[in-house]
């Protein structure tokens, strides 16, 4: 076999085994997507997030403009505590609300934001004071089920025990089970 | 009485002589092991032995990977949309094909096909190599066997995996997105921004992760069982044979171990 | 220094408890043709990969250069090949590489060389062995004859003063026999050096050796001249000179009495 020969396979076997790590690296994964210029942090505080997790993407009218940095929980209001980068290009107002919804009904949660009217903007390190909390859909079945109970036999004692139960347990998980 | 008990004995013993036998080999091969990393000084300052190896090793499995992988990824695209659709969500369909590939089956198959590709050459061309001599000849010769011949082999085949594990993965999605775009009919855009929204970097550095392993496993393996091979046809070729089998158990079992902690 | 380069001294080598040398003595003296005889399975291979540092003795050592072999550090063991040449049973080409690059490969892996050089070396080994013309092909391509002369160039490559030679006419025709008989003496006599030969065809051994050690049992049996040996009147050389079927080295492997083993099973 001619050097010459197998330095050049060798040479394409290379060249094609790292163009396709790259190709995995931004095309498949999303390396590119992950990645923001400079940022700025503010937090929000939530009763419940769901299944928020860190890296979540944060959205503006469906345009992605930040991630979910990190999740704390705070012991003495016993709140959620999320803290979230934006990227600096994006400027919000102070009243700006903050939700959390969940992309389609069984998808990943993201943080949503709704721009307020305030003429303050956000800084690093502000907080988002007008959150609403994840859906849970547990709670909804159940409360769903309440109402439905309720307007059935509505003279039934043990209906009044019925909404405590499963409601105290869906905060308590903070999750949809799937 | 005293029959069956003996034949009881003499099962134990040879329980007993097959343990050790091959507690006796783990240990040889991990002797190999670091002596090949001891002598790799050598072929370090000869990057040439390591190109030369790499083009048998890995350019040699270049096709039957990129082939397997294009079908690998087809399979998956269709098997995929046959369920996916029923929950309406056929647009998942690169998110599955992607996430199937970069995180198992594309270092895993790249492994199994590689050991009976490369591997199984890689033993023959050892146990020959001893069967005639020719390592001995290397020795008479005051050049290590181990340096000249087992190194530039063992780190062609940990450089050739990780390499042939990123393109068996691309070449993968590519056949997922021809069955899946091409013939299915699924949007290209949904395609690609579902996947890039749900495979990480981190499904991409935890693919090279394994691969690397298994090229450690996969080459060490097929050299070890040339280079212990009895020298004589049949031992060359029970070599071989043992070389598929040891390879692909330990890439599977390795995988398990690494994609568990990898979860955590 | 001694005259004689090569010394084993009351060696004995076995593996667990079958000895399969016991207690040998040999000297090996400078310029000197020396066979080492004996039948299959007696020893004489792994006599050479003793001398030549593969294997530990067991007891007693192997001196070369004065020098014990056996308790050399890698240094050392590397300063000893670099002195000893081995031409092995079949040759031991390396297979994917052509005839040139296999004589060039001791040289341009200890020694370096400009490849210009090497070129010139190569090509004047292999000229001697008569196989200039071959230098492209490769080793599948060569007949058993042709293997063993590249192999003899590639172990001359580095004008070694003990060449050594593992059975170099087994499996040969007759006429390659007849050269590689010619090409061992002349290429001792040319570099120099000291060759030893194991071997069992005796007729050749006998034409071109200076000394001839008889091995068996682990032992050495008789030793002399070939003209002396060819007259001995010792048994066993009796019977390994002249290719008899039976006598001390006995036609049956050792067993039980036939009759009483026969009883026994039935």
């Amino acid at each position: 076999m001619d050097r010459s020969t197998i330095d050049l396979w060798v040479g394409v076997l290379v060249a094609l085994g790292v163009a396709a790590f790259f190709a995995l690296a931004t095309k498949v994964g999303n390396l590119t997507a992950s990645k923001l210029g400079e940022t700025y942090t503010v937090t929000a505080d939530f009763e419940n997030i769901g299944g928020l997790k860190p890296r979540a993407p944060v959205k503006s009218a469906g345009v992605v403009v930040g991630r979910v940095d990190r999740i704390d929980f705070d012991t003495k209001q016993y709140e959620a505590v999320v803290s979230i980068k934006i990227d600096q290009r994006y400027a919000f107002p102070k009243d700006t609300f903050a939700n959390i919804y969940t992309a389609g009904l069984l998808g990943e949660q993201y943080v949503g934001l709704e721009a307020g009217g305030d003429d303050e903007l956000l800084k690093n390190g502000d907080k988002i004071t007008q959150t609403q909390d994840a859906v849970v859909l547990e709670k909804m079945i159940s409360q769903f089920l309440y109402n439905k109970a309720s307007e059935s036999n509505s003279d039934n004692k043990p209906t009044e025990l019925k909404p405590e139960a499963p409601a105290a347990k869906s905060t308590e998980l903070g999750d949809v089970p799937f | 009485m005293a029959n069956i008990l003996s034949q009881i004995i003499r099962g134990l013993r040879k329980v007993g002589h097959r343990v050790g036998d091959q507690i006796w080999r783990l240990g040889a091969g991990a002797r190999l092991f670091f002596l090949t990393l001891t002598y790799s000084t050598e072929c370090f300052r000869r990057p040439r032995l390591i190109v030369r190896e790499m083009y048998f090793t890995g350019v040699m499995s270049l096709i039957i990977i990129l082939v397997s992988a294009f079908f690998v990824g087809m399979v998956l695209a269709l098997q995929g949309y046959n369920t996916l659709q029923k929950y309406g969500s056929s647009e998942s369909i690169g998110v599955l094909v992607a996430l199937a590939l970069v995180r198992e089956l594309g270092p895993v198959i790249t492994a199994l096909l590689f050991a009976g590709r490369a591997g199984t050459a890689m033993t023959a061309e050892i146990g020959l190599m001893k069967a005639t001599e020719q390592l001995s000849a290397m020795e008479m010769m005051a050049v290590n066997p181990i340096s000249r011949v087992i190194a530039p082999r063992f780190w062609a085949g940990v450089l050739s995996m990780p390499l042939l594990a990123c393109l068996f993965s691309m070449v993968g999605v590519l056949g997922g997105h021809l069955v899946a775009v091409a013939q299915i009919g699924v949007d290209v855009g949904a395609f690609w921004s579902q996947m890039q929204a749900n495979v990480e970097f981190v499904d991409v550095t935890n693919m090279l992760i394994k691969s690397l392993v298994f090229g450690v496993a996969c080459t060490m393996i097929a050299l070890f069982e040339g280079y212990d091979a009895p020298p004589t046809a049949e031992g060359v070729s029970h070599a071989t044979t043992r070389t598929v089998v040891i390879s692909a158990l330990s890439v599977l079992g390795l995988d398990f171990i690494l994609t568990s902690f990898m979860m955590v | 220094m001694t005259s004689h380069i090569v010394e084993i001294d009351d060696l004995s080598f076995g593996y667990k408890n079958k000895l399969l040398h016991k207690g040998i003595n040999m000297v090996f003296p400078r310029g000197k043709v020396v066979a080492i005889m004996g039948g299959s399975g007696s020893g004489k291979t792994t006599l050479l990969r003793l001398i030549g540092g593969q294997i530990k003795p067991t007891k007693g050592e192997v001196r070369v250069n004065g020098e014990v072999v056996h308790q050399q550090d890698r240094n050392g063991m590397f300063k000893l090949r670099r002195q000893m040449g081995m031409l092995f049973q079949h040759g031991a080409l390396f297979t994917d590489l052509s005839v040139f690059d296999n004589v060039a490969f001791p040289i341009r892996e200890l020694t370096g060389l400009p490849e210009s050089m090497i070129r010139d070396l190569v090509l004047m080994k292999l000229n001697a062995v008569g196989l200039r013309g071959a230098h492209t092909l490769m080793p599948p391509e060569l007949s058993g004859g042709m293997a063993r002369r590249v192999a003899l160039a590639r172990a001359i490559a580095l004008d070694p003063s003990i060449i050594m030679y593992d059975e170099p006419f087994a499996g040969l025709d007759p006429i390659s026999m007849g050269v590689i008989c010619d090409l061992i003496r002349s290429l001792n006599d040319a570099l120099g050096a000291t060759s030893i030969i194991v071997s069992h065809d005796v007729k050749e051994t006998f034409q071109i050796a200076d000394y001839v050690y008889f091995v068996a049992n682990g032992e050495v049996a008789a030793e002399g001249s070939p003209h002396d040996l060819i007259q001995s009147t010792l048994p066993f050389v009796h019977q390994f000179v002249h290719g008899e079927k039976d006598g001390p080295v006995p036609f049956h492997y050792t067993a039980p009495d036939y009759q009483q083993e026969l009883m026994q099973r039935g």
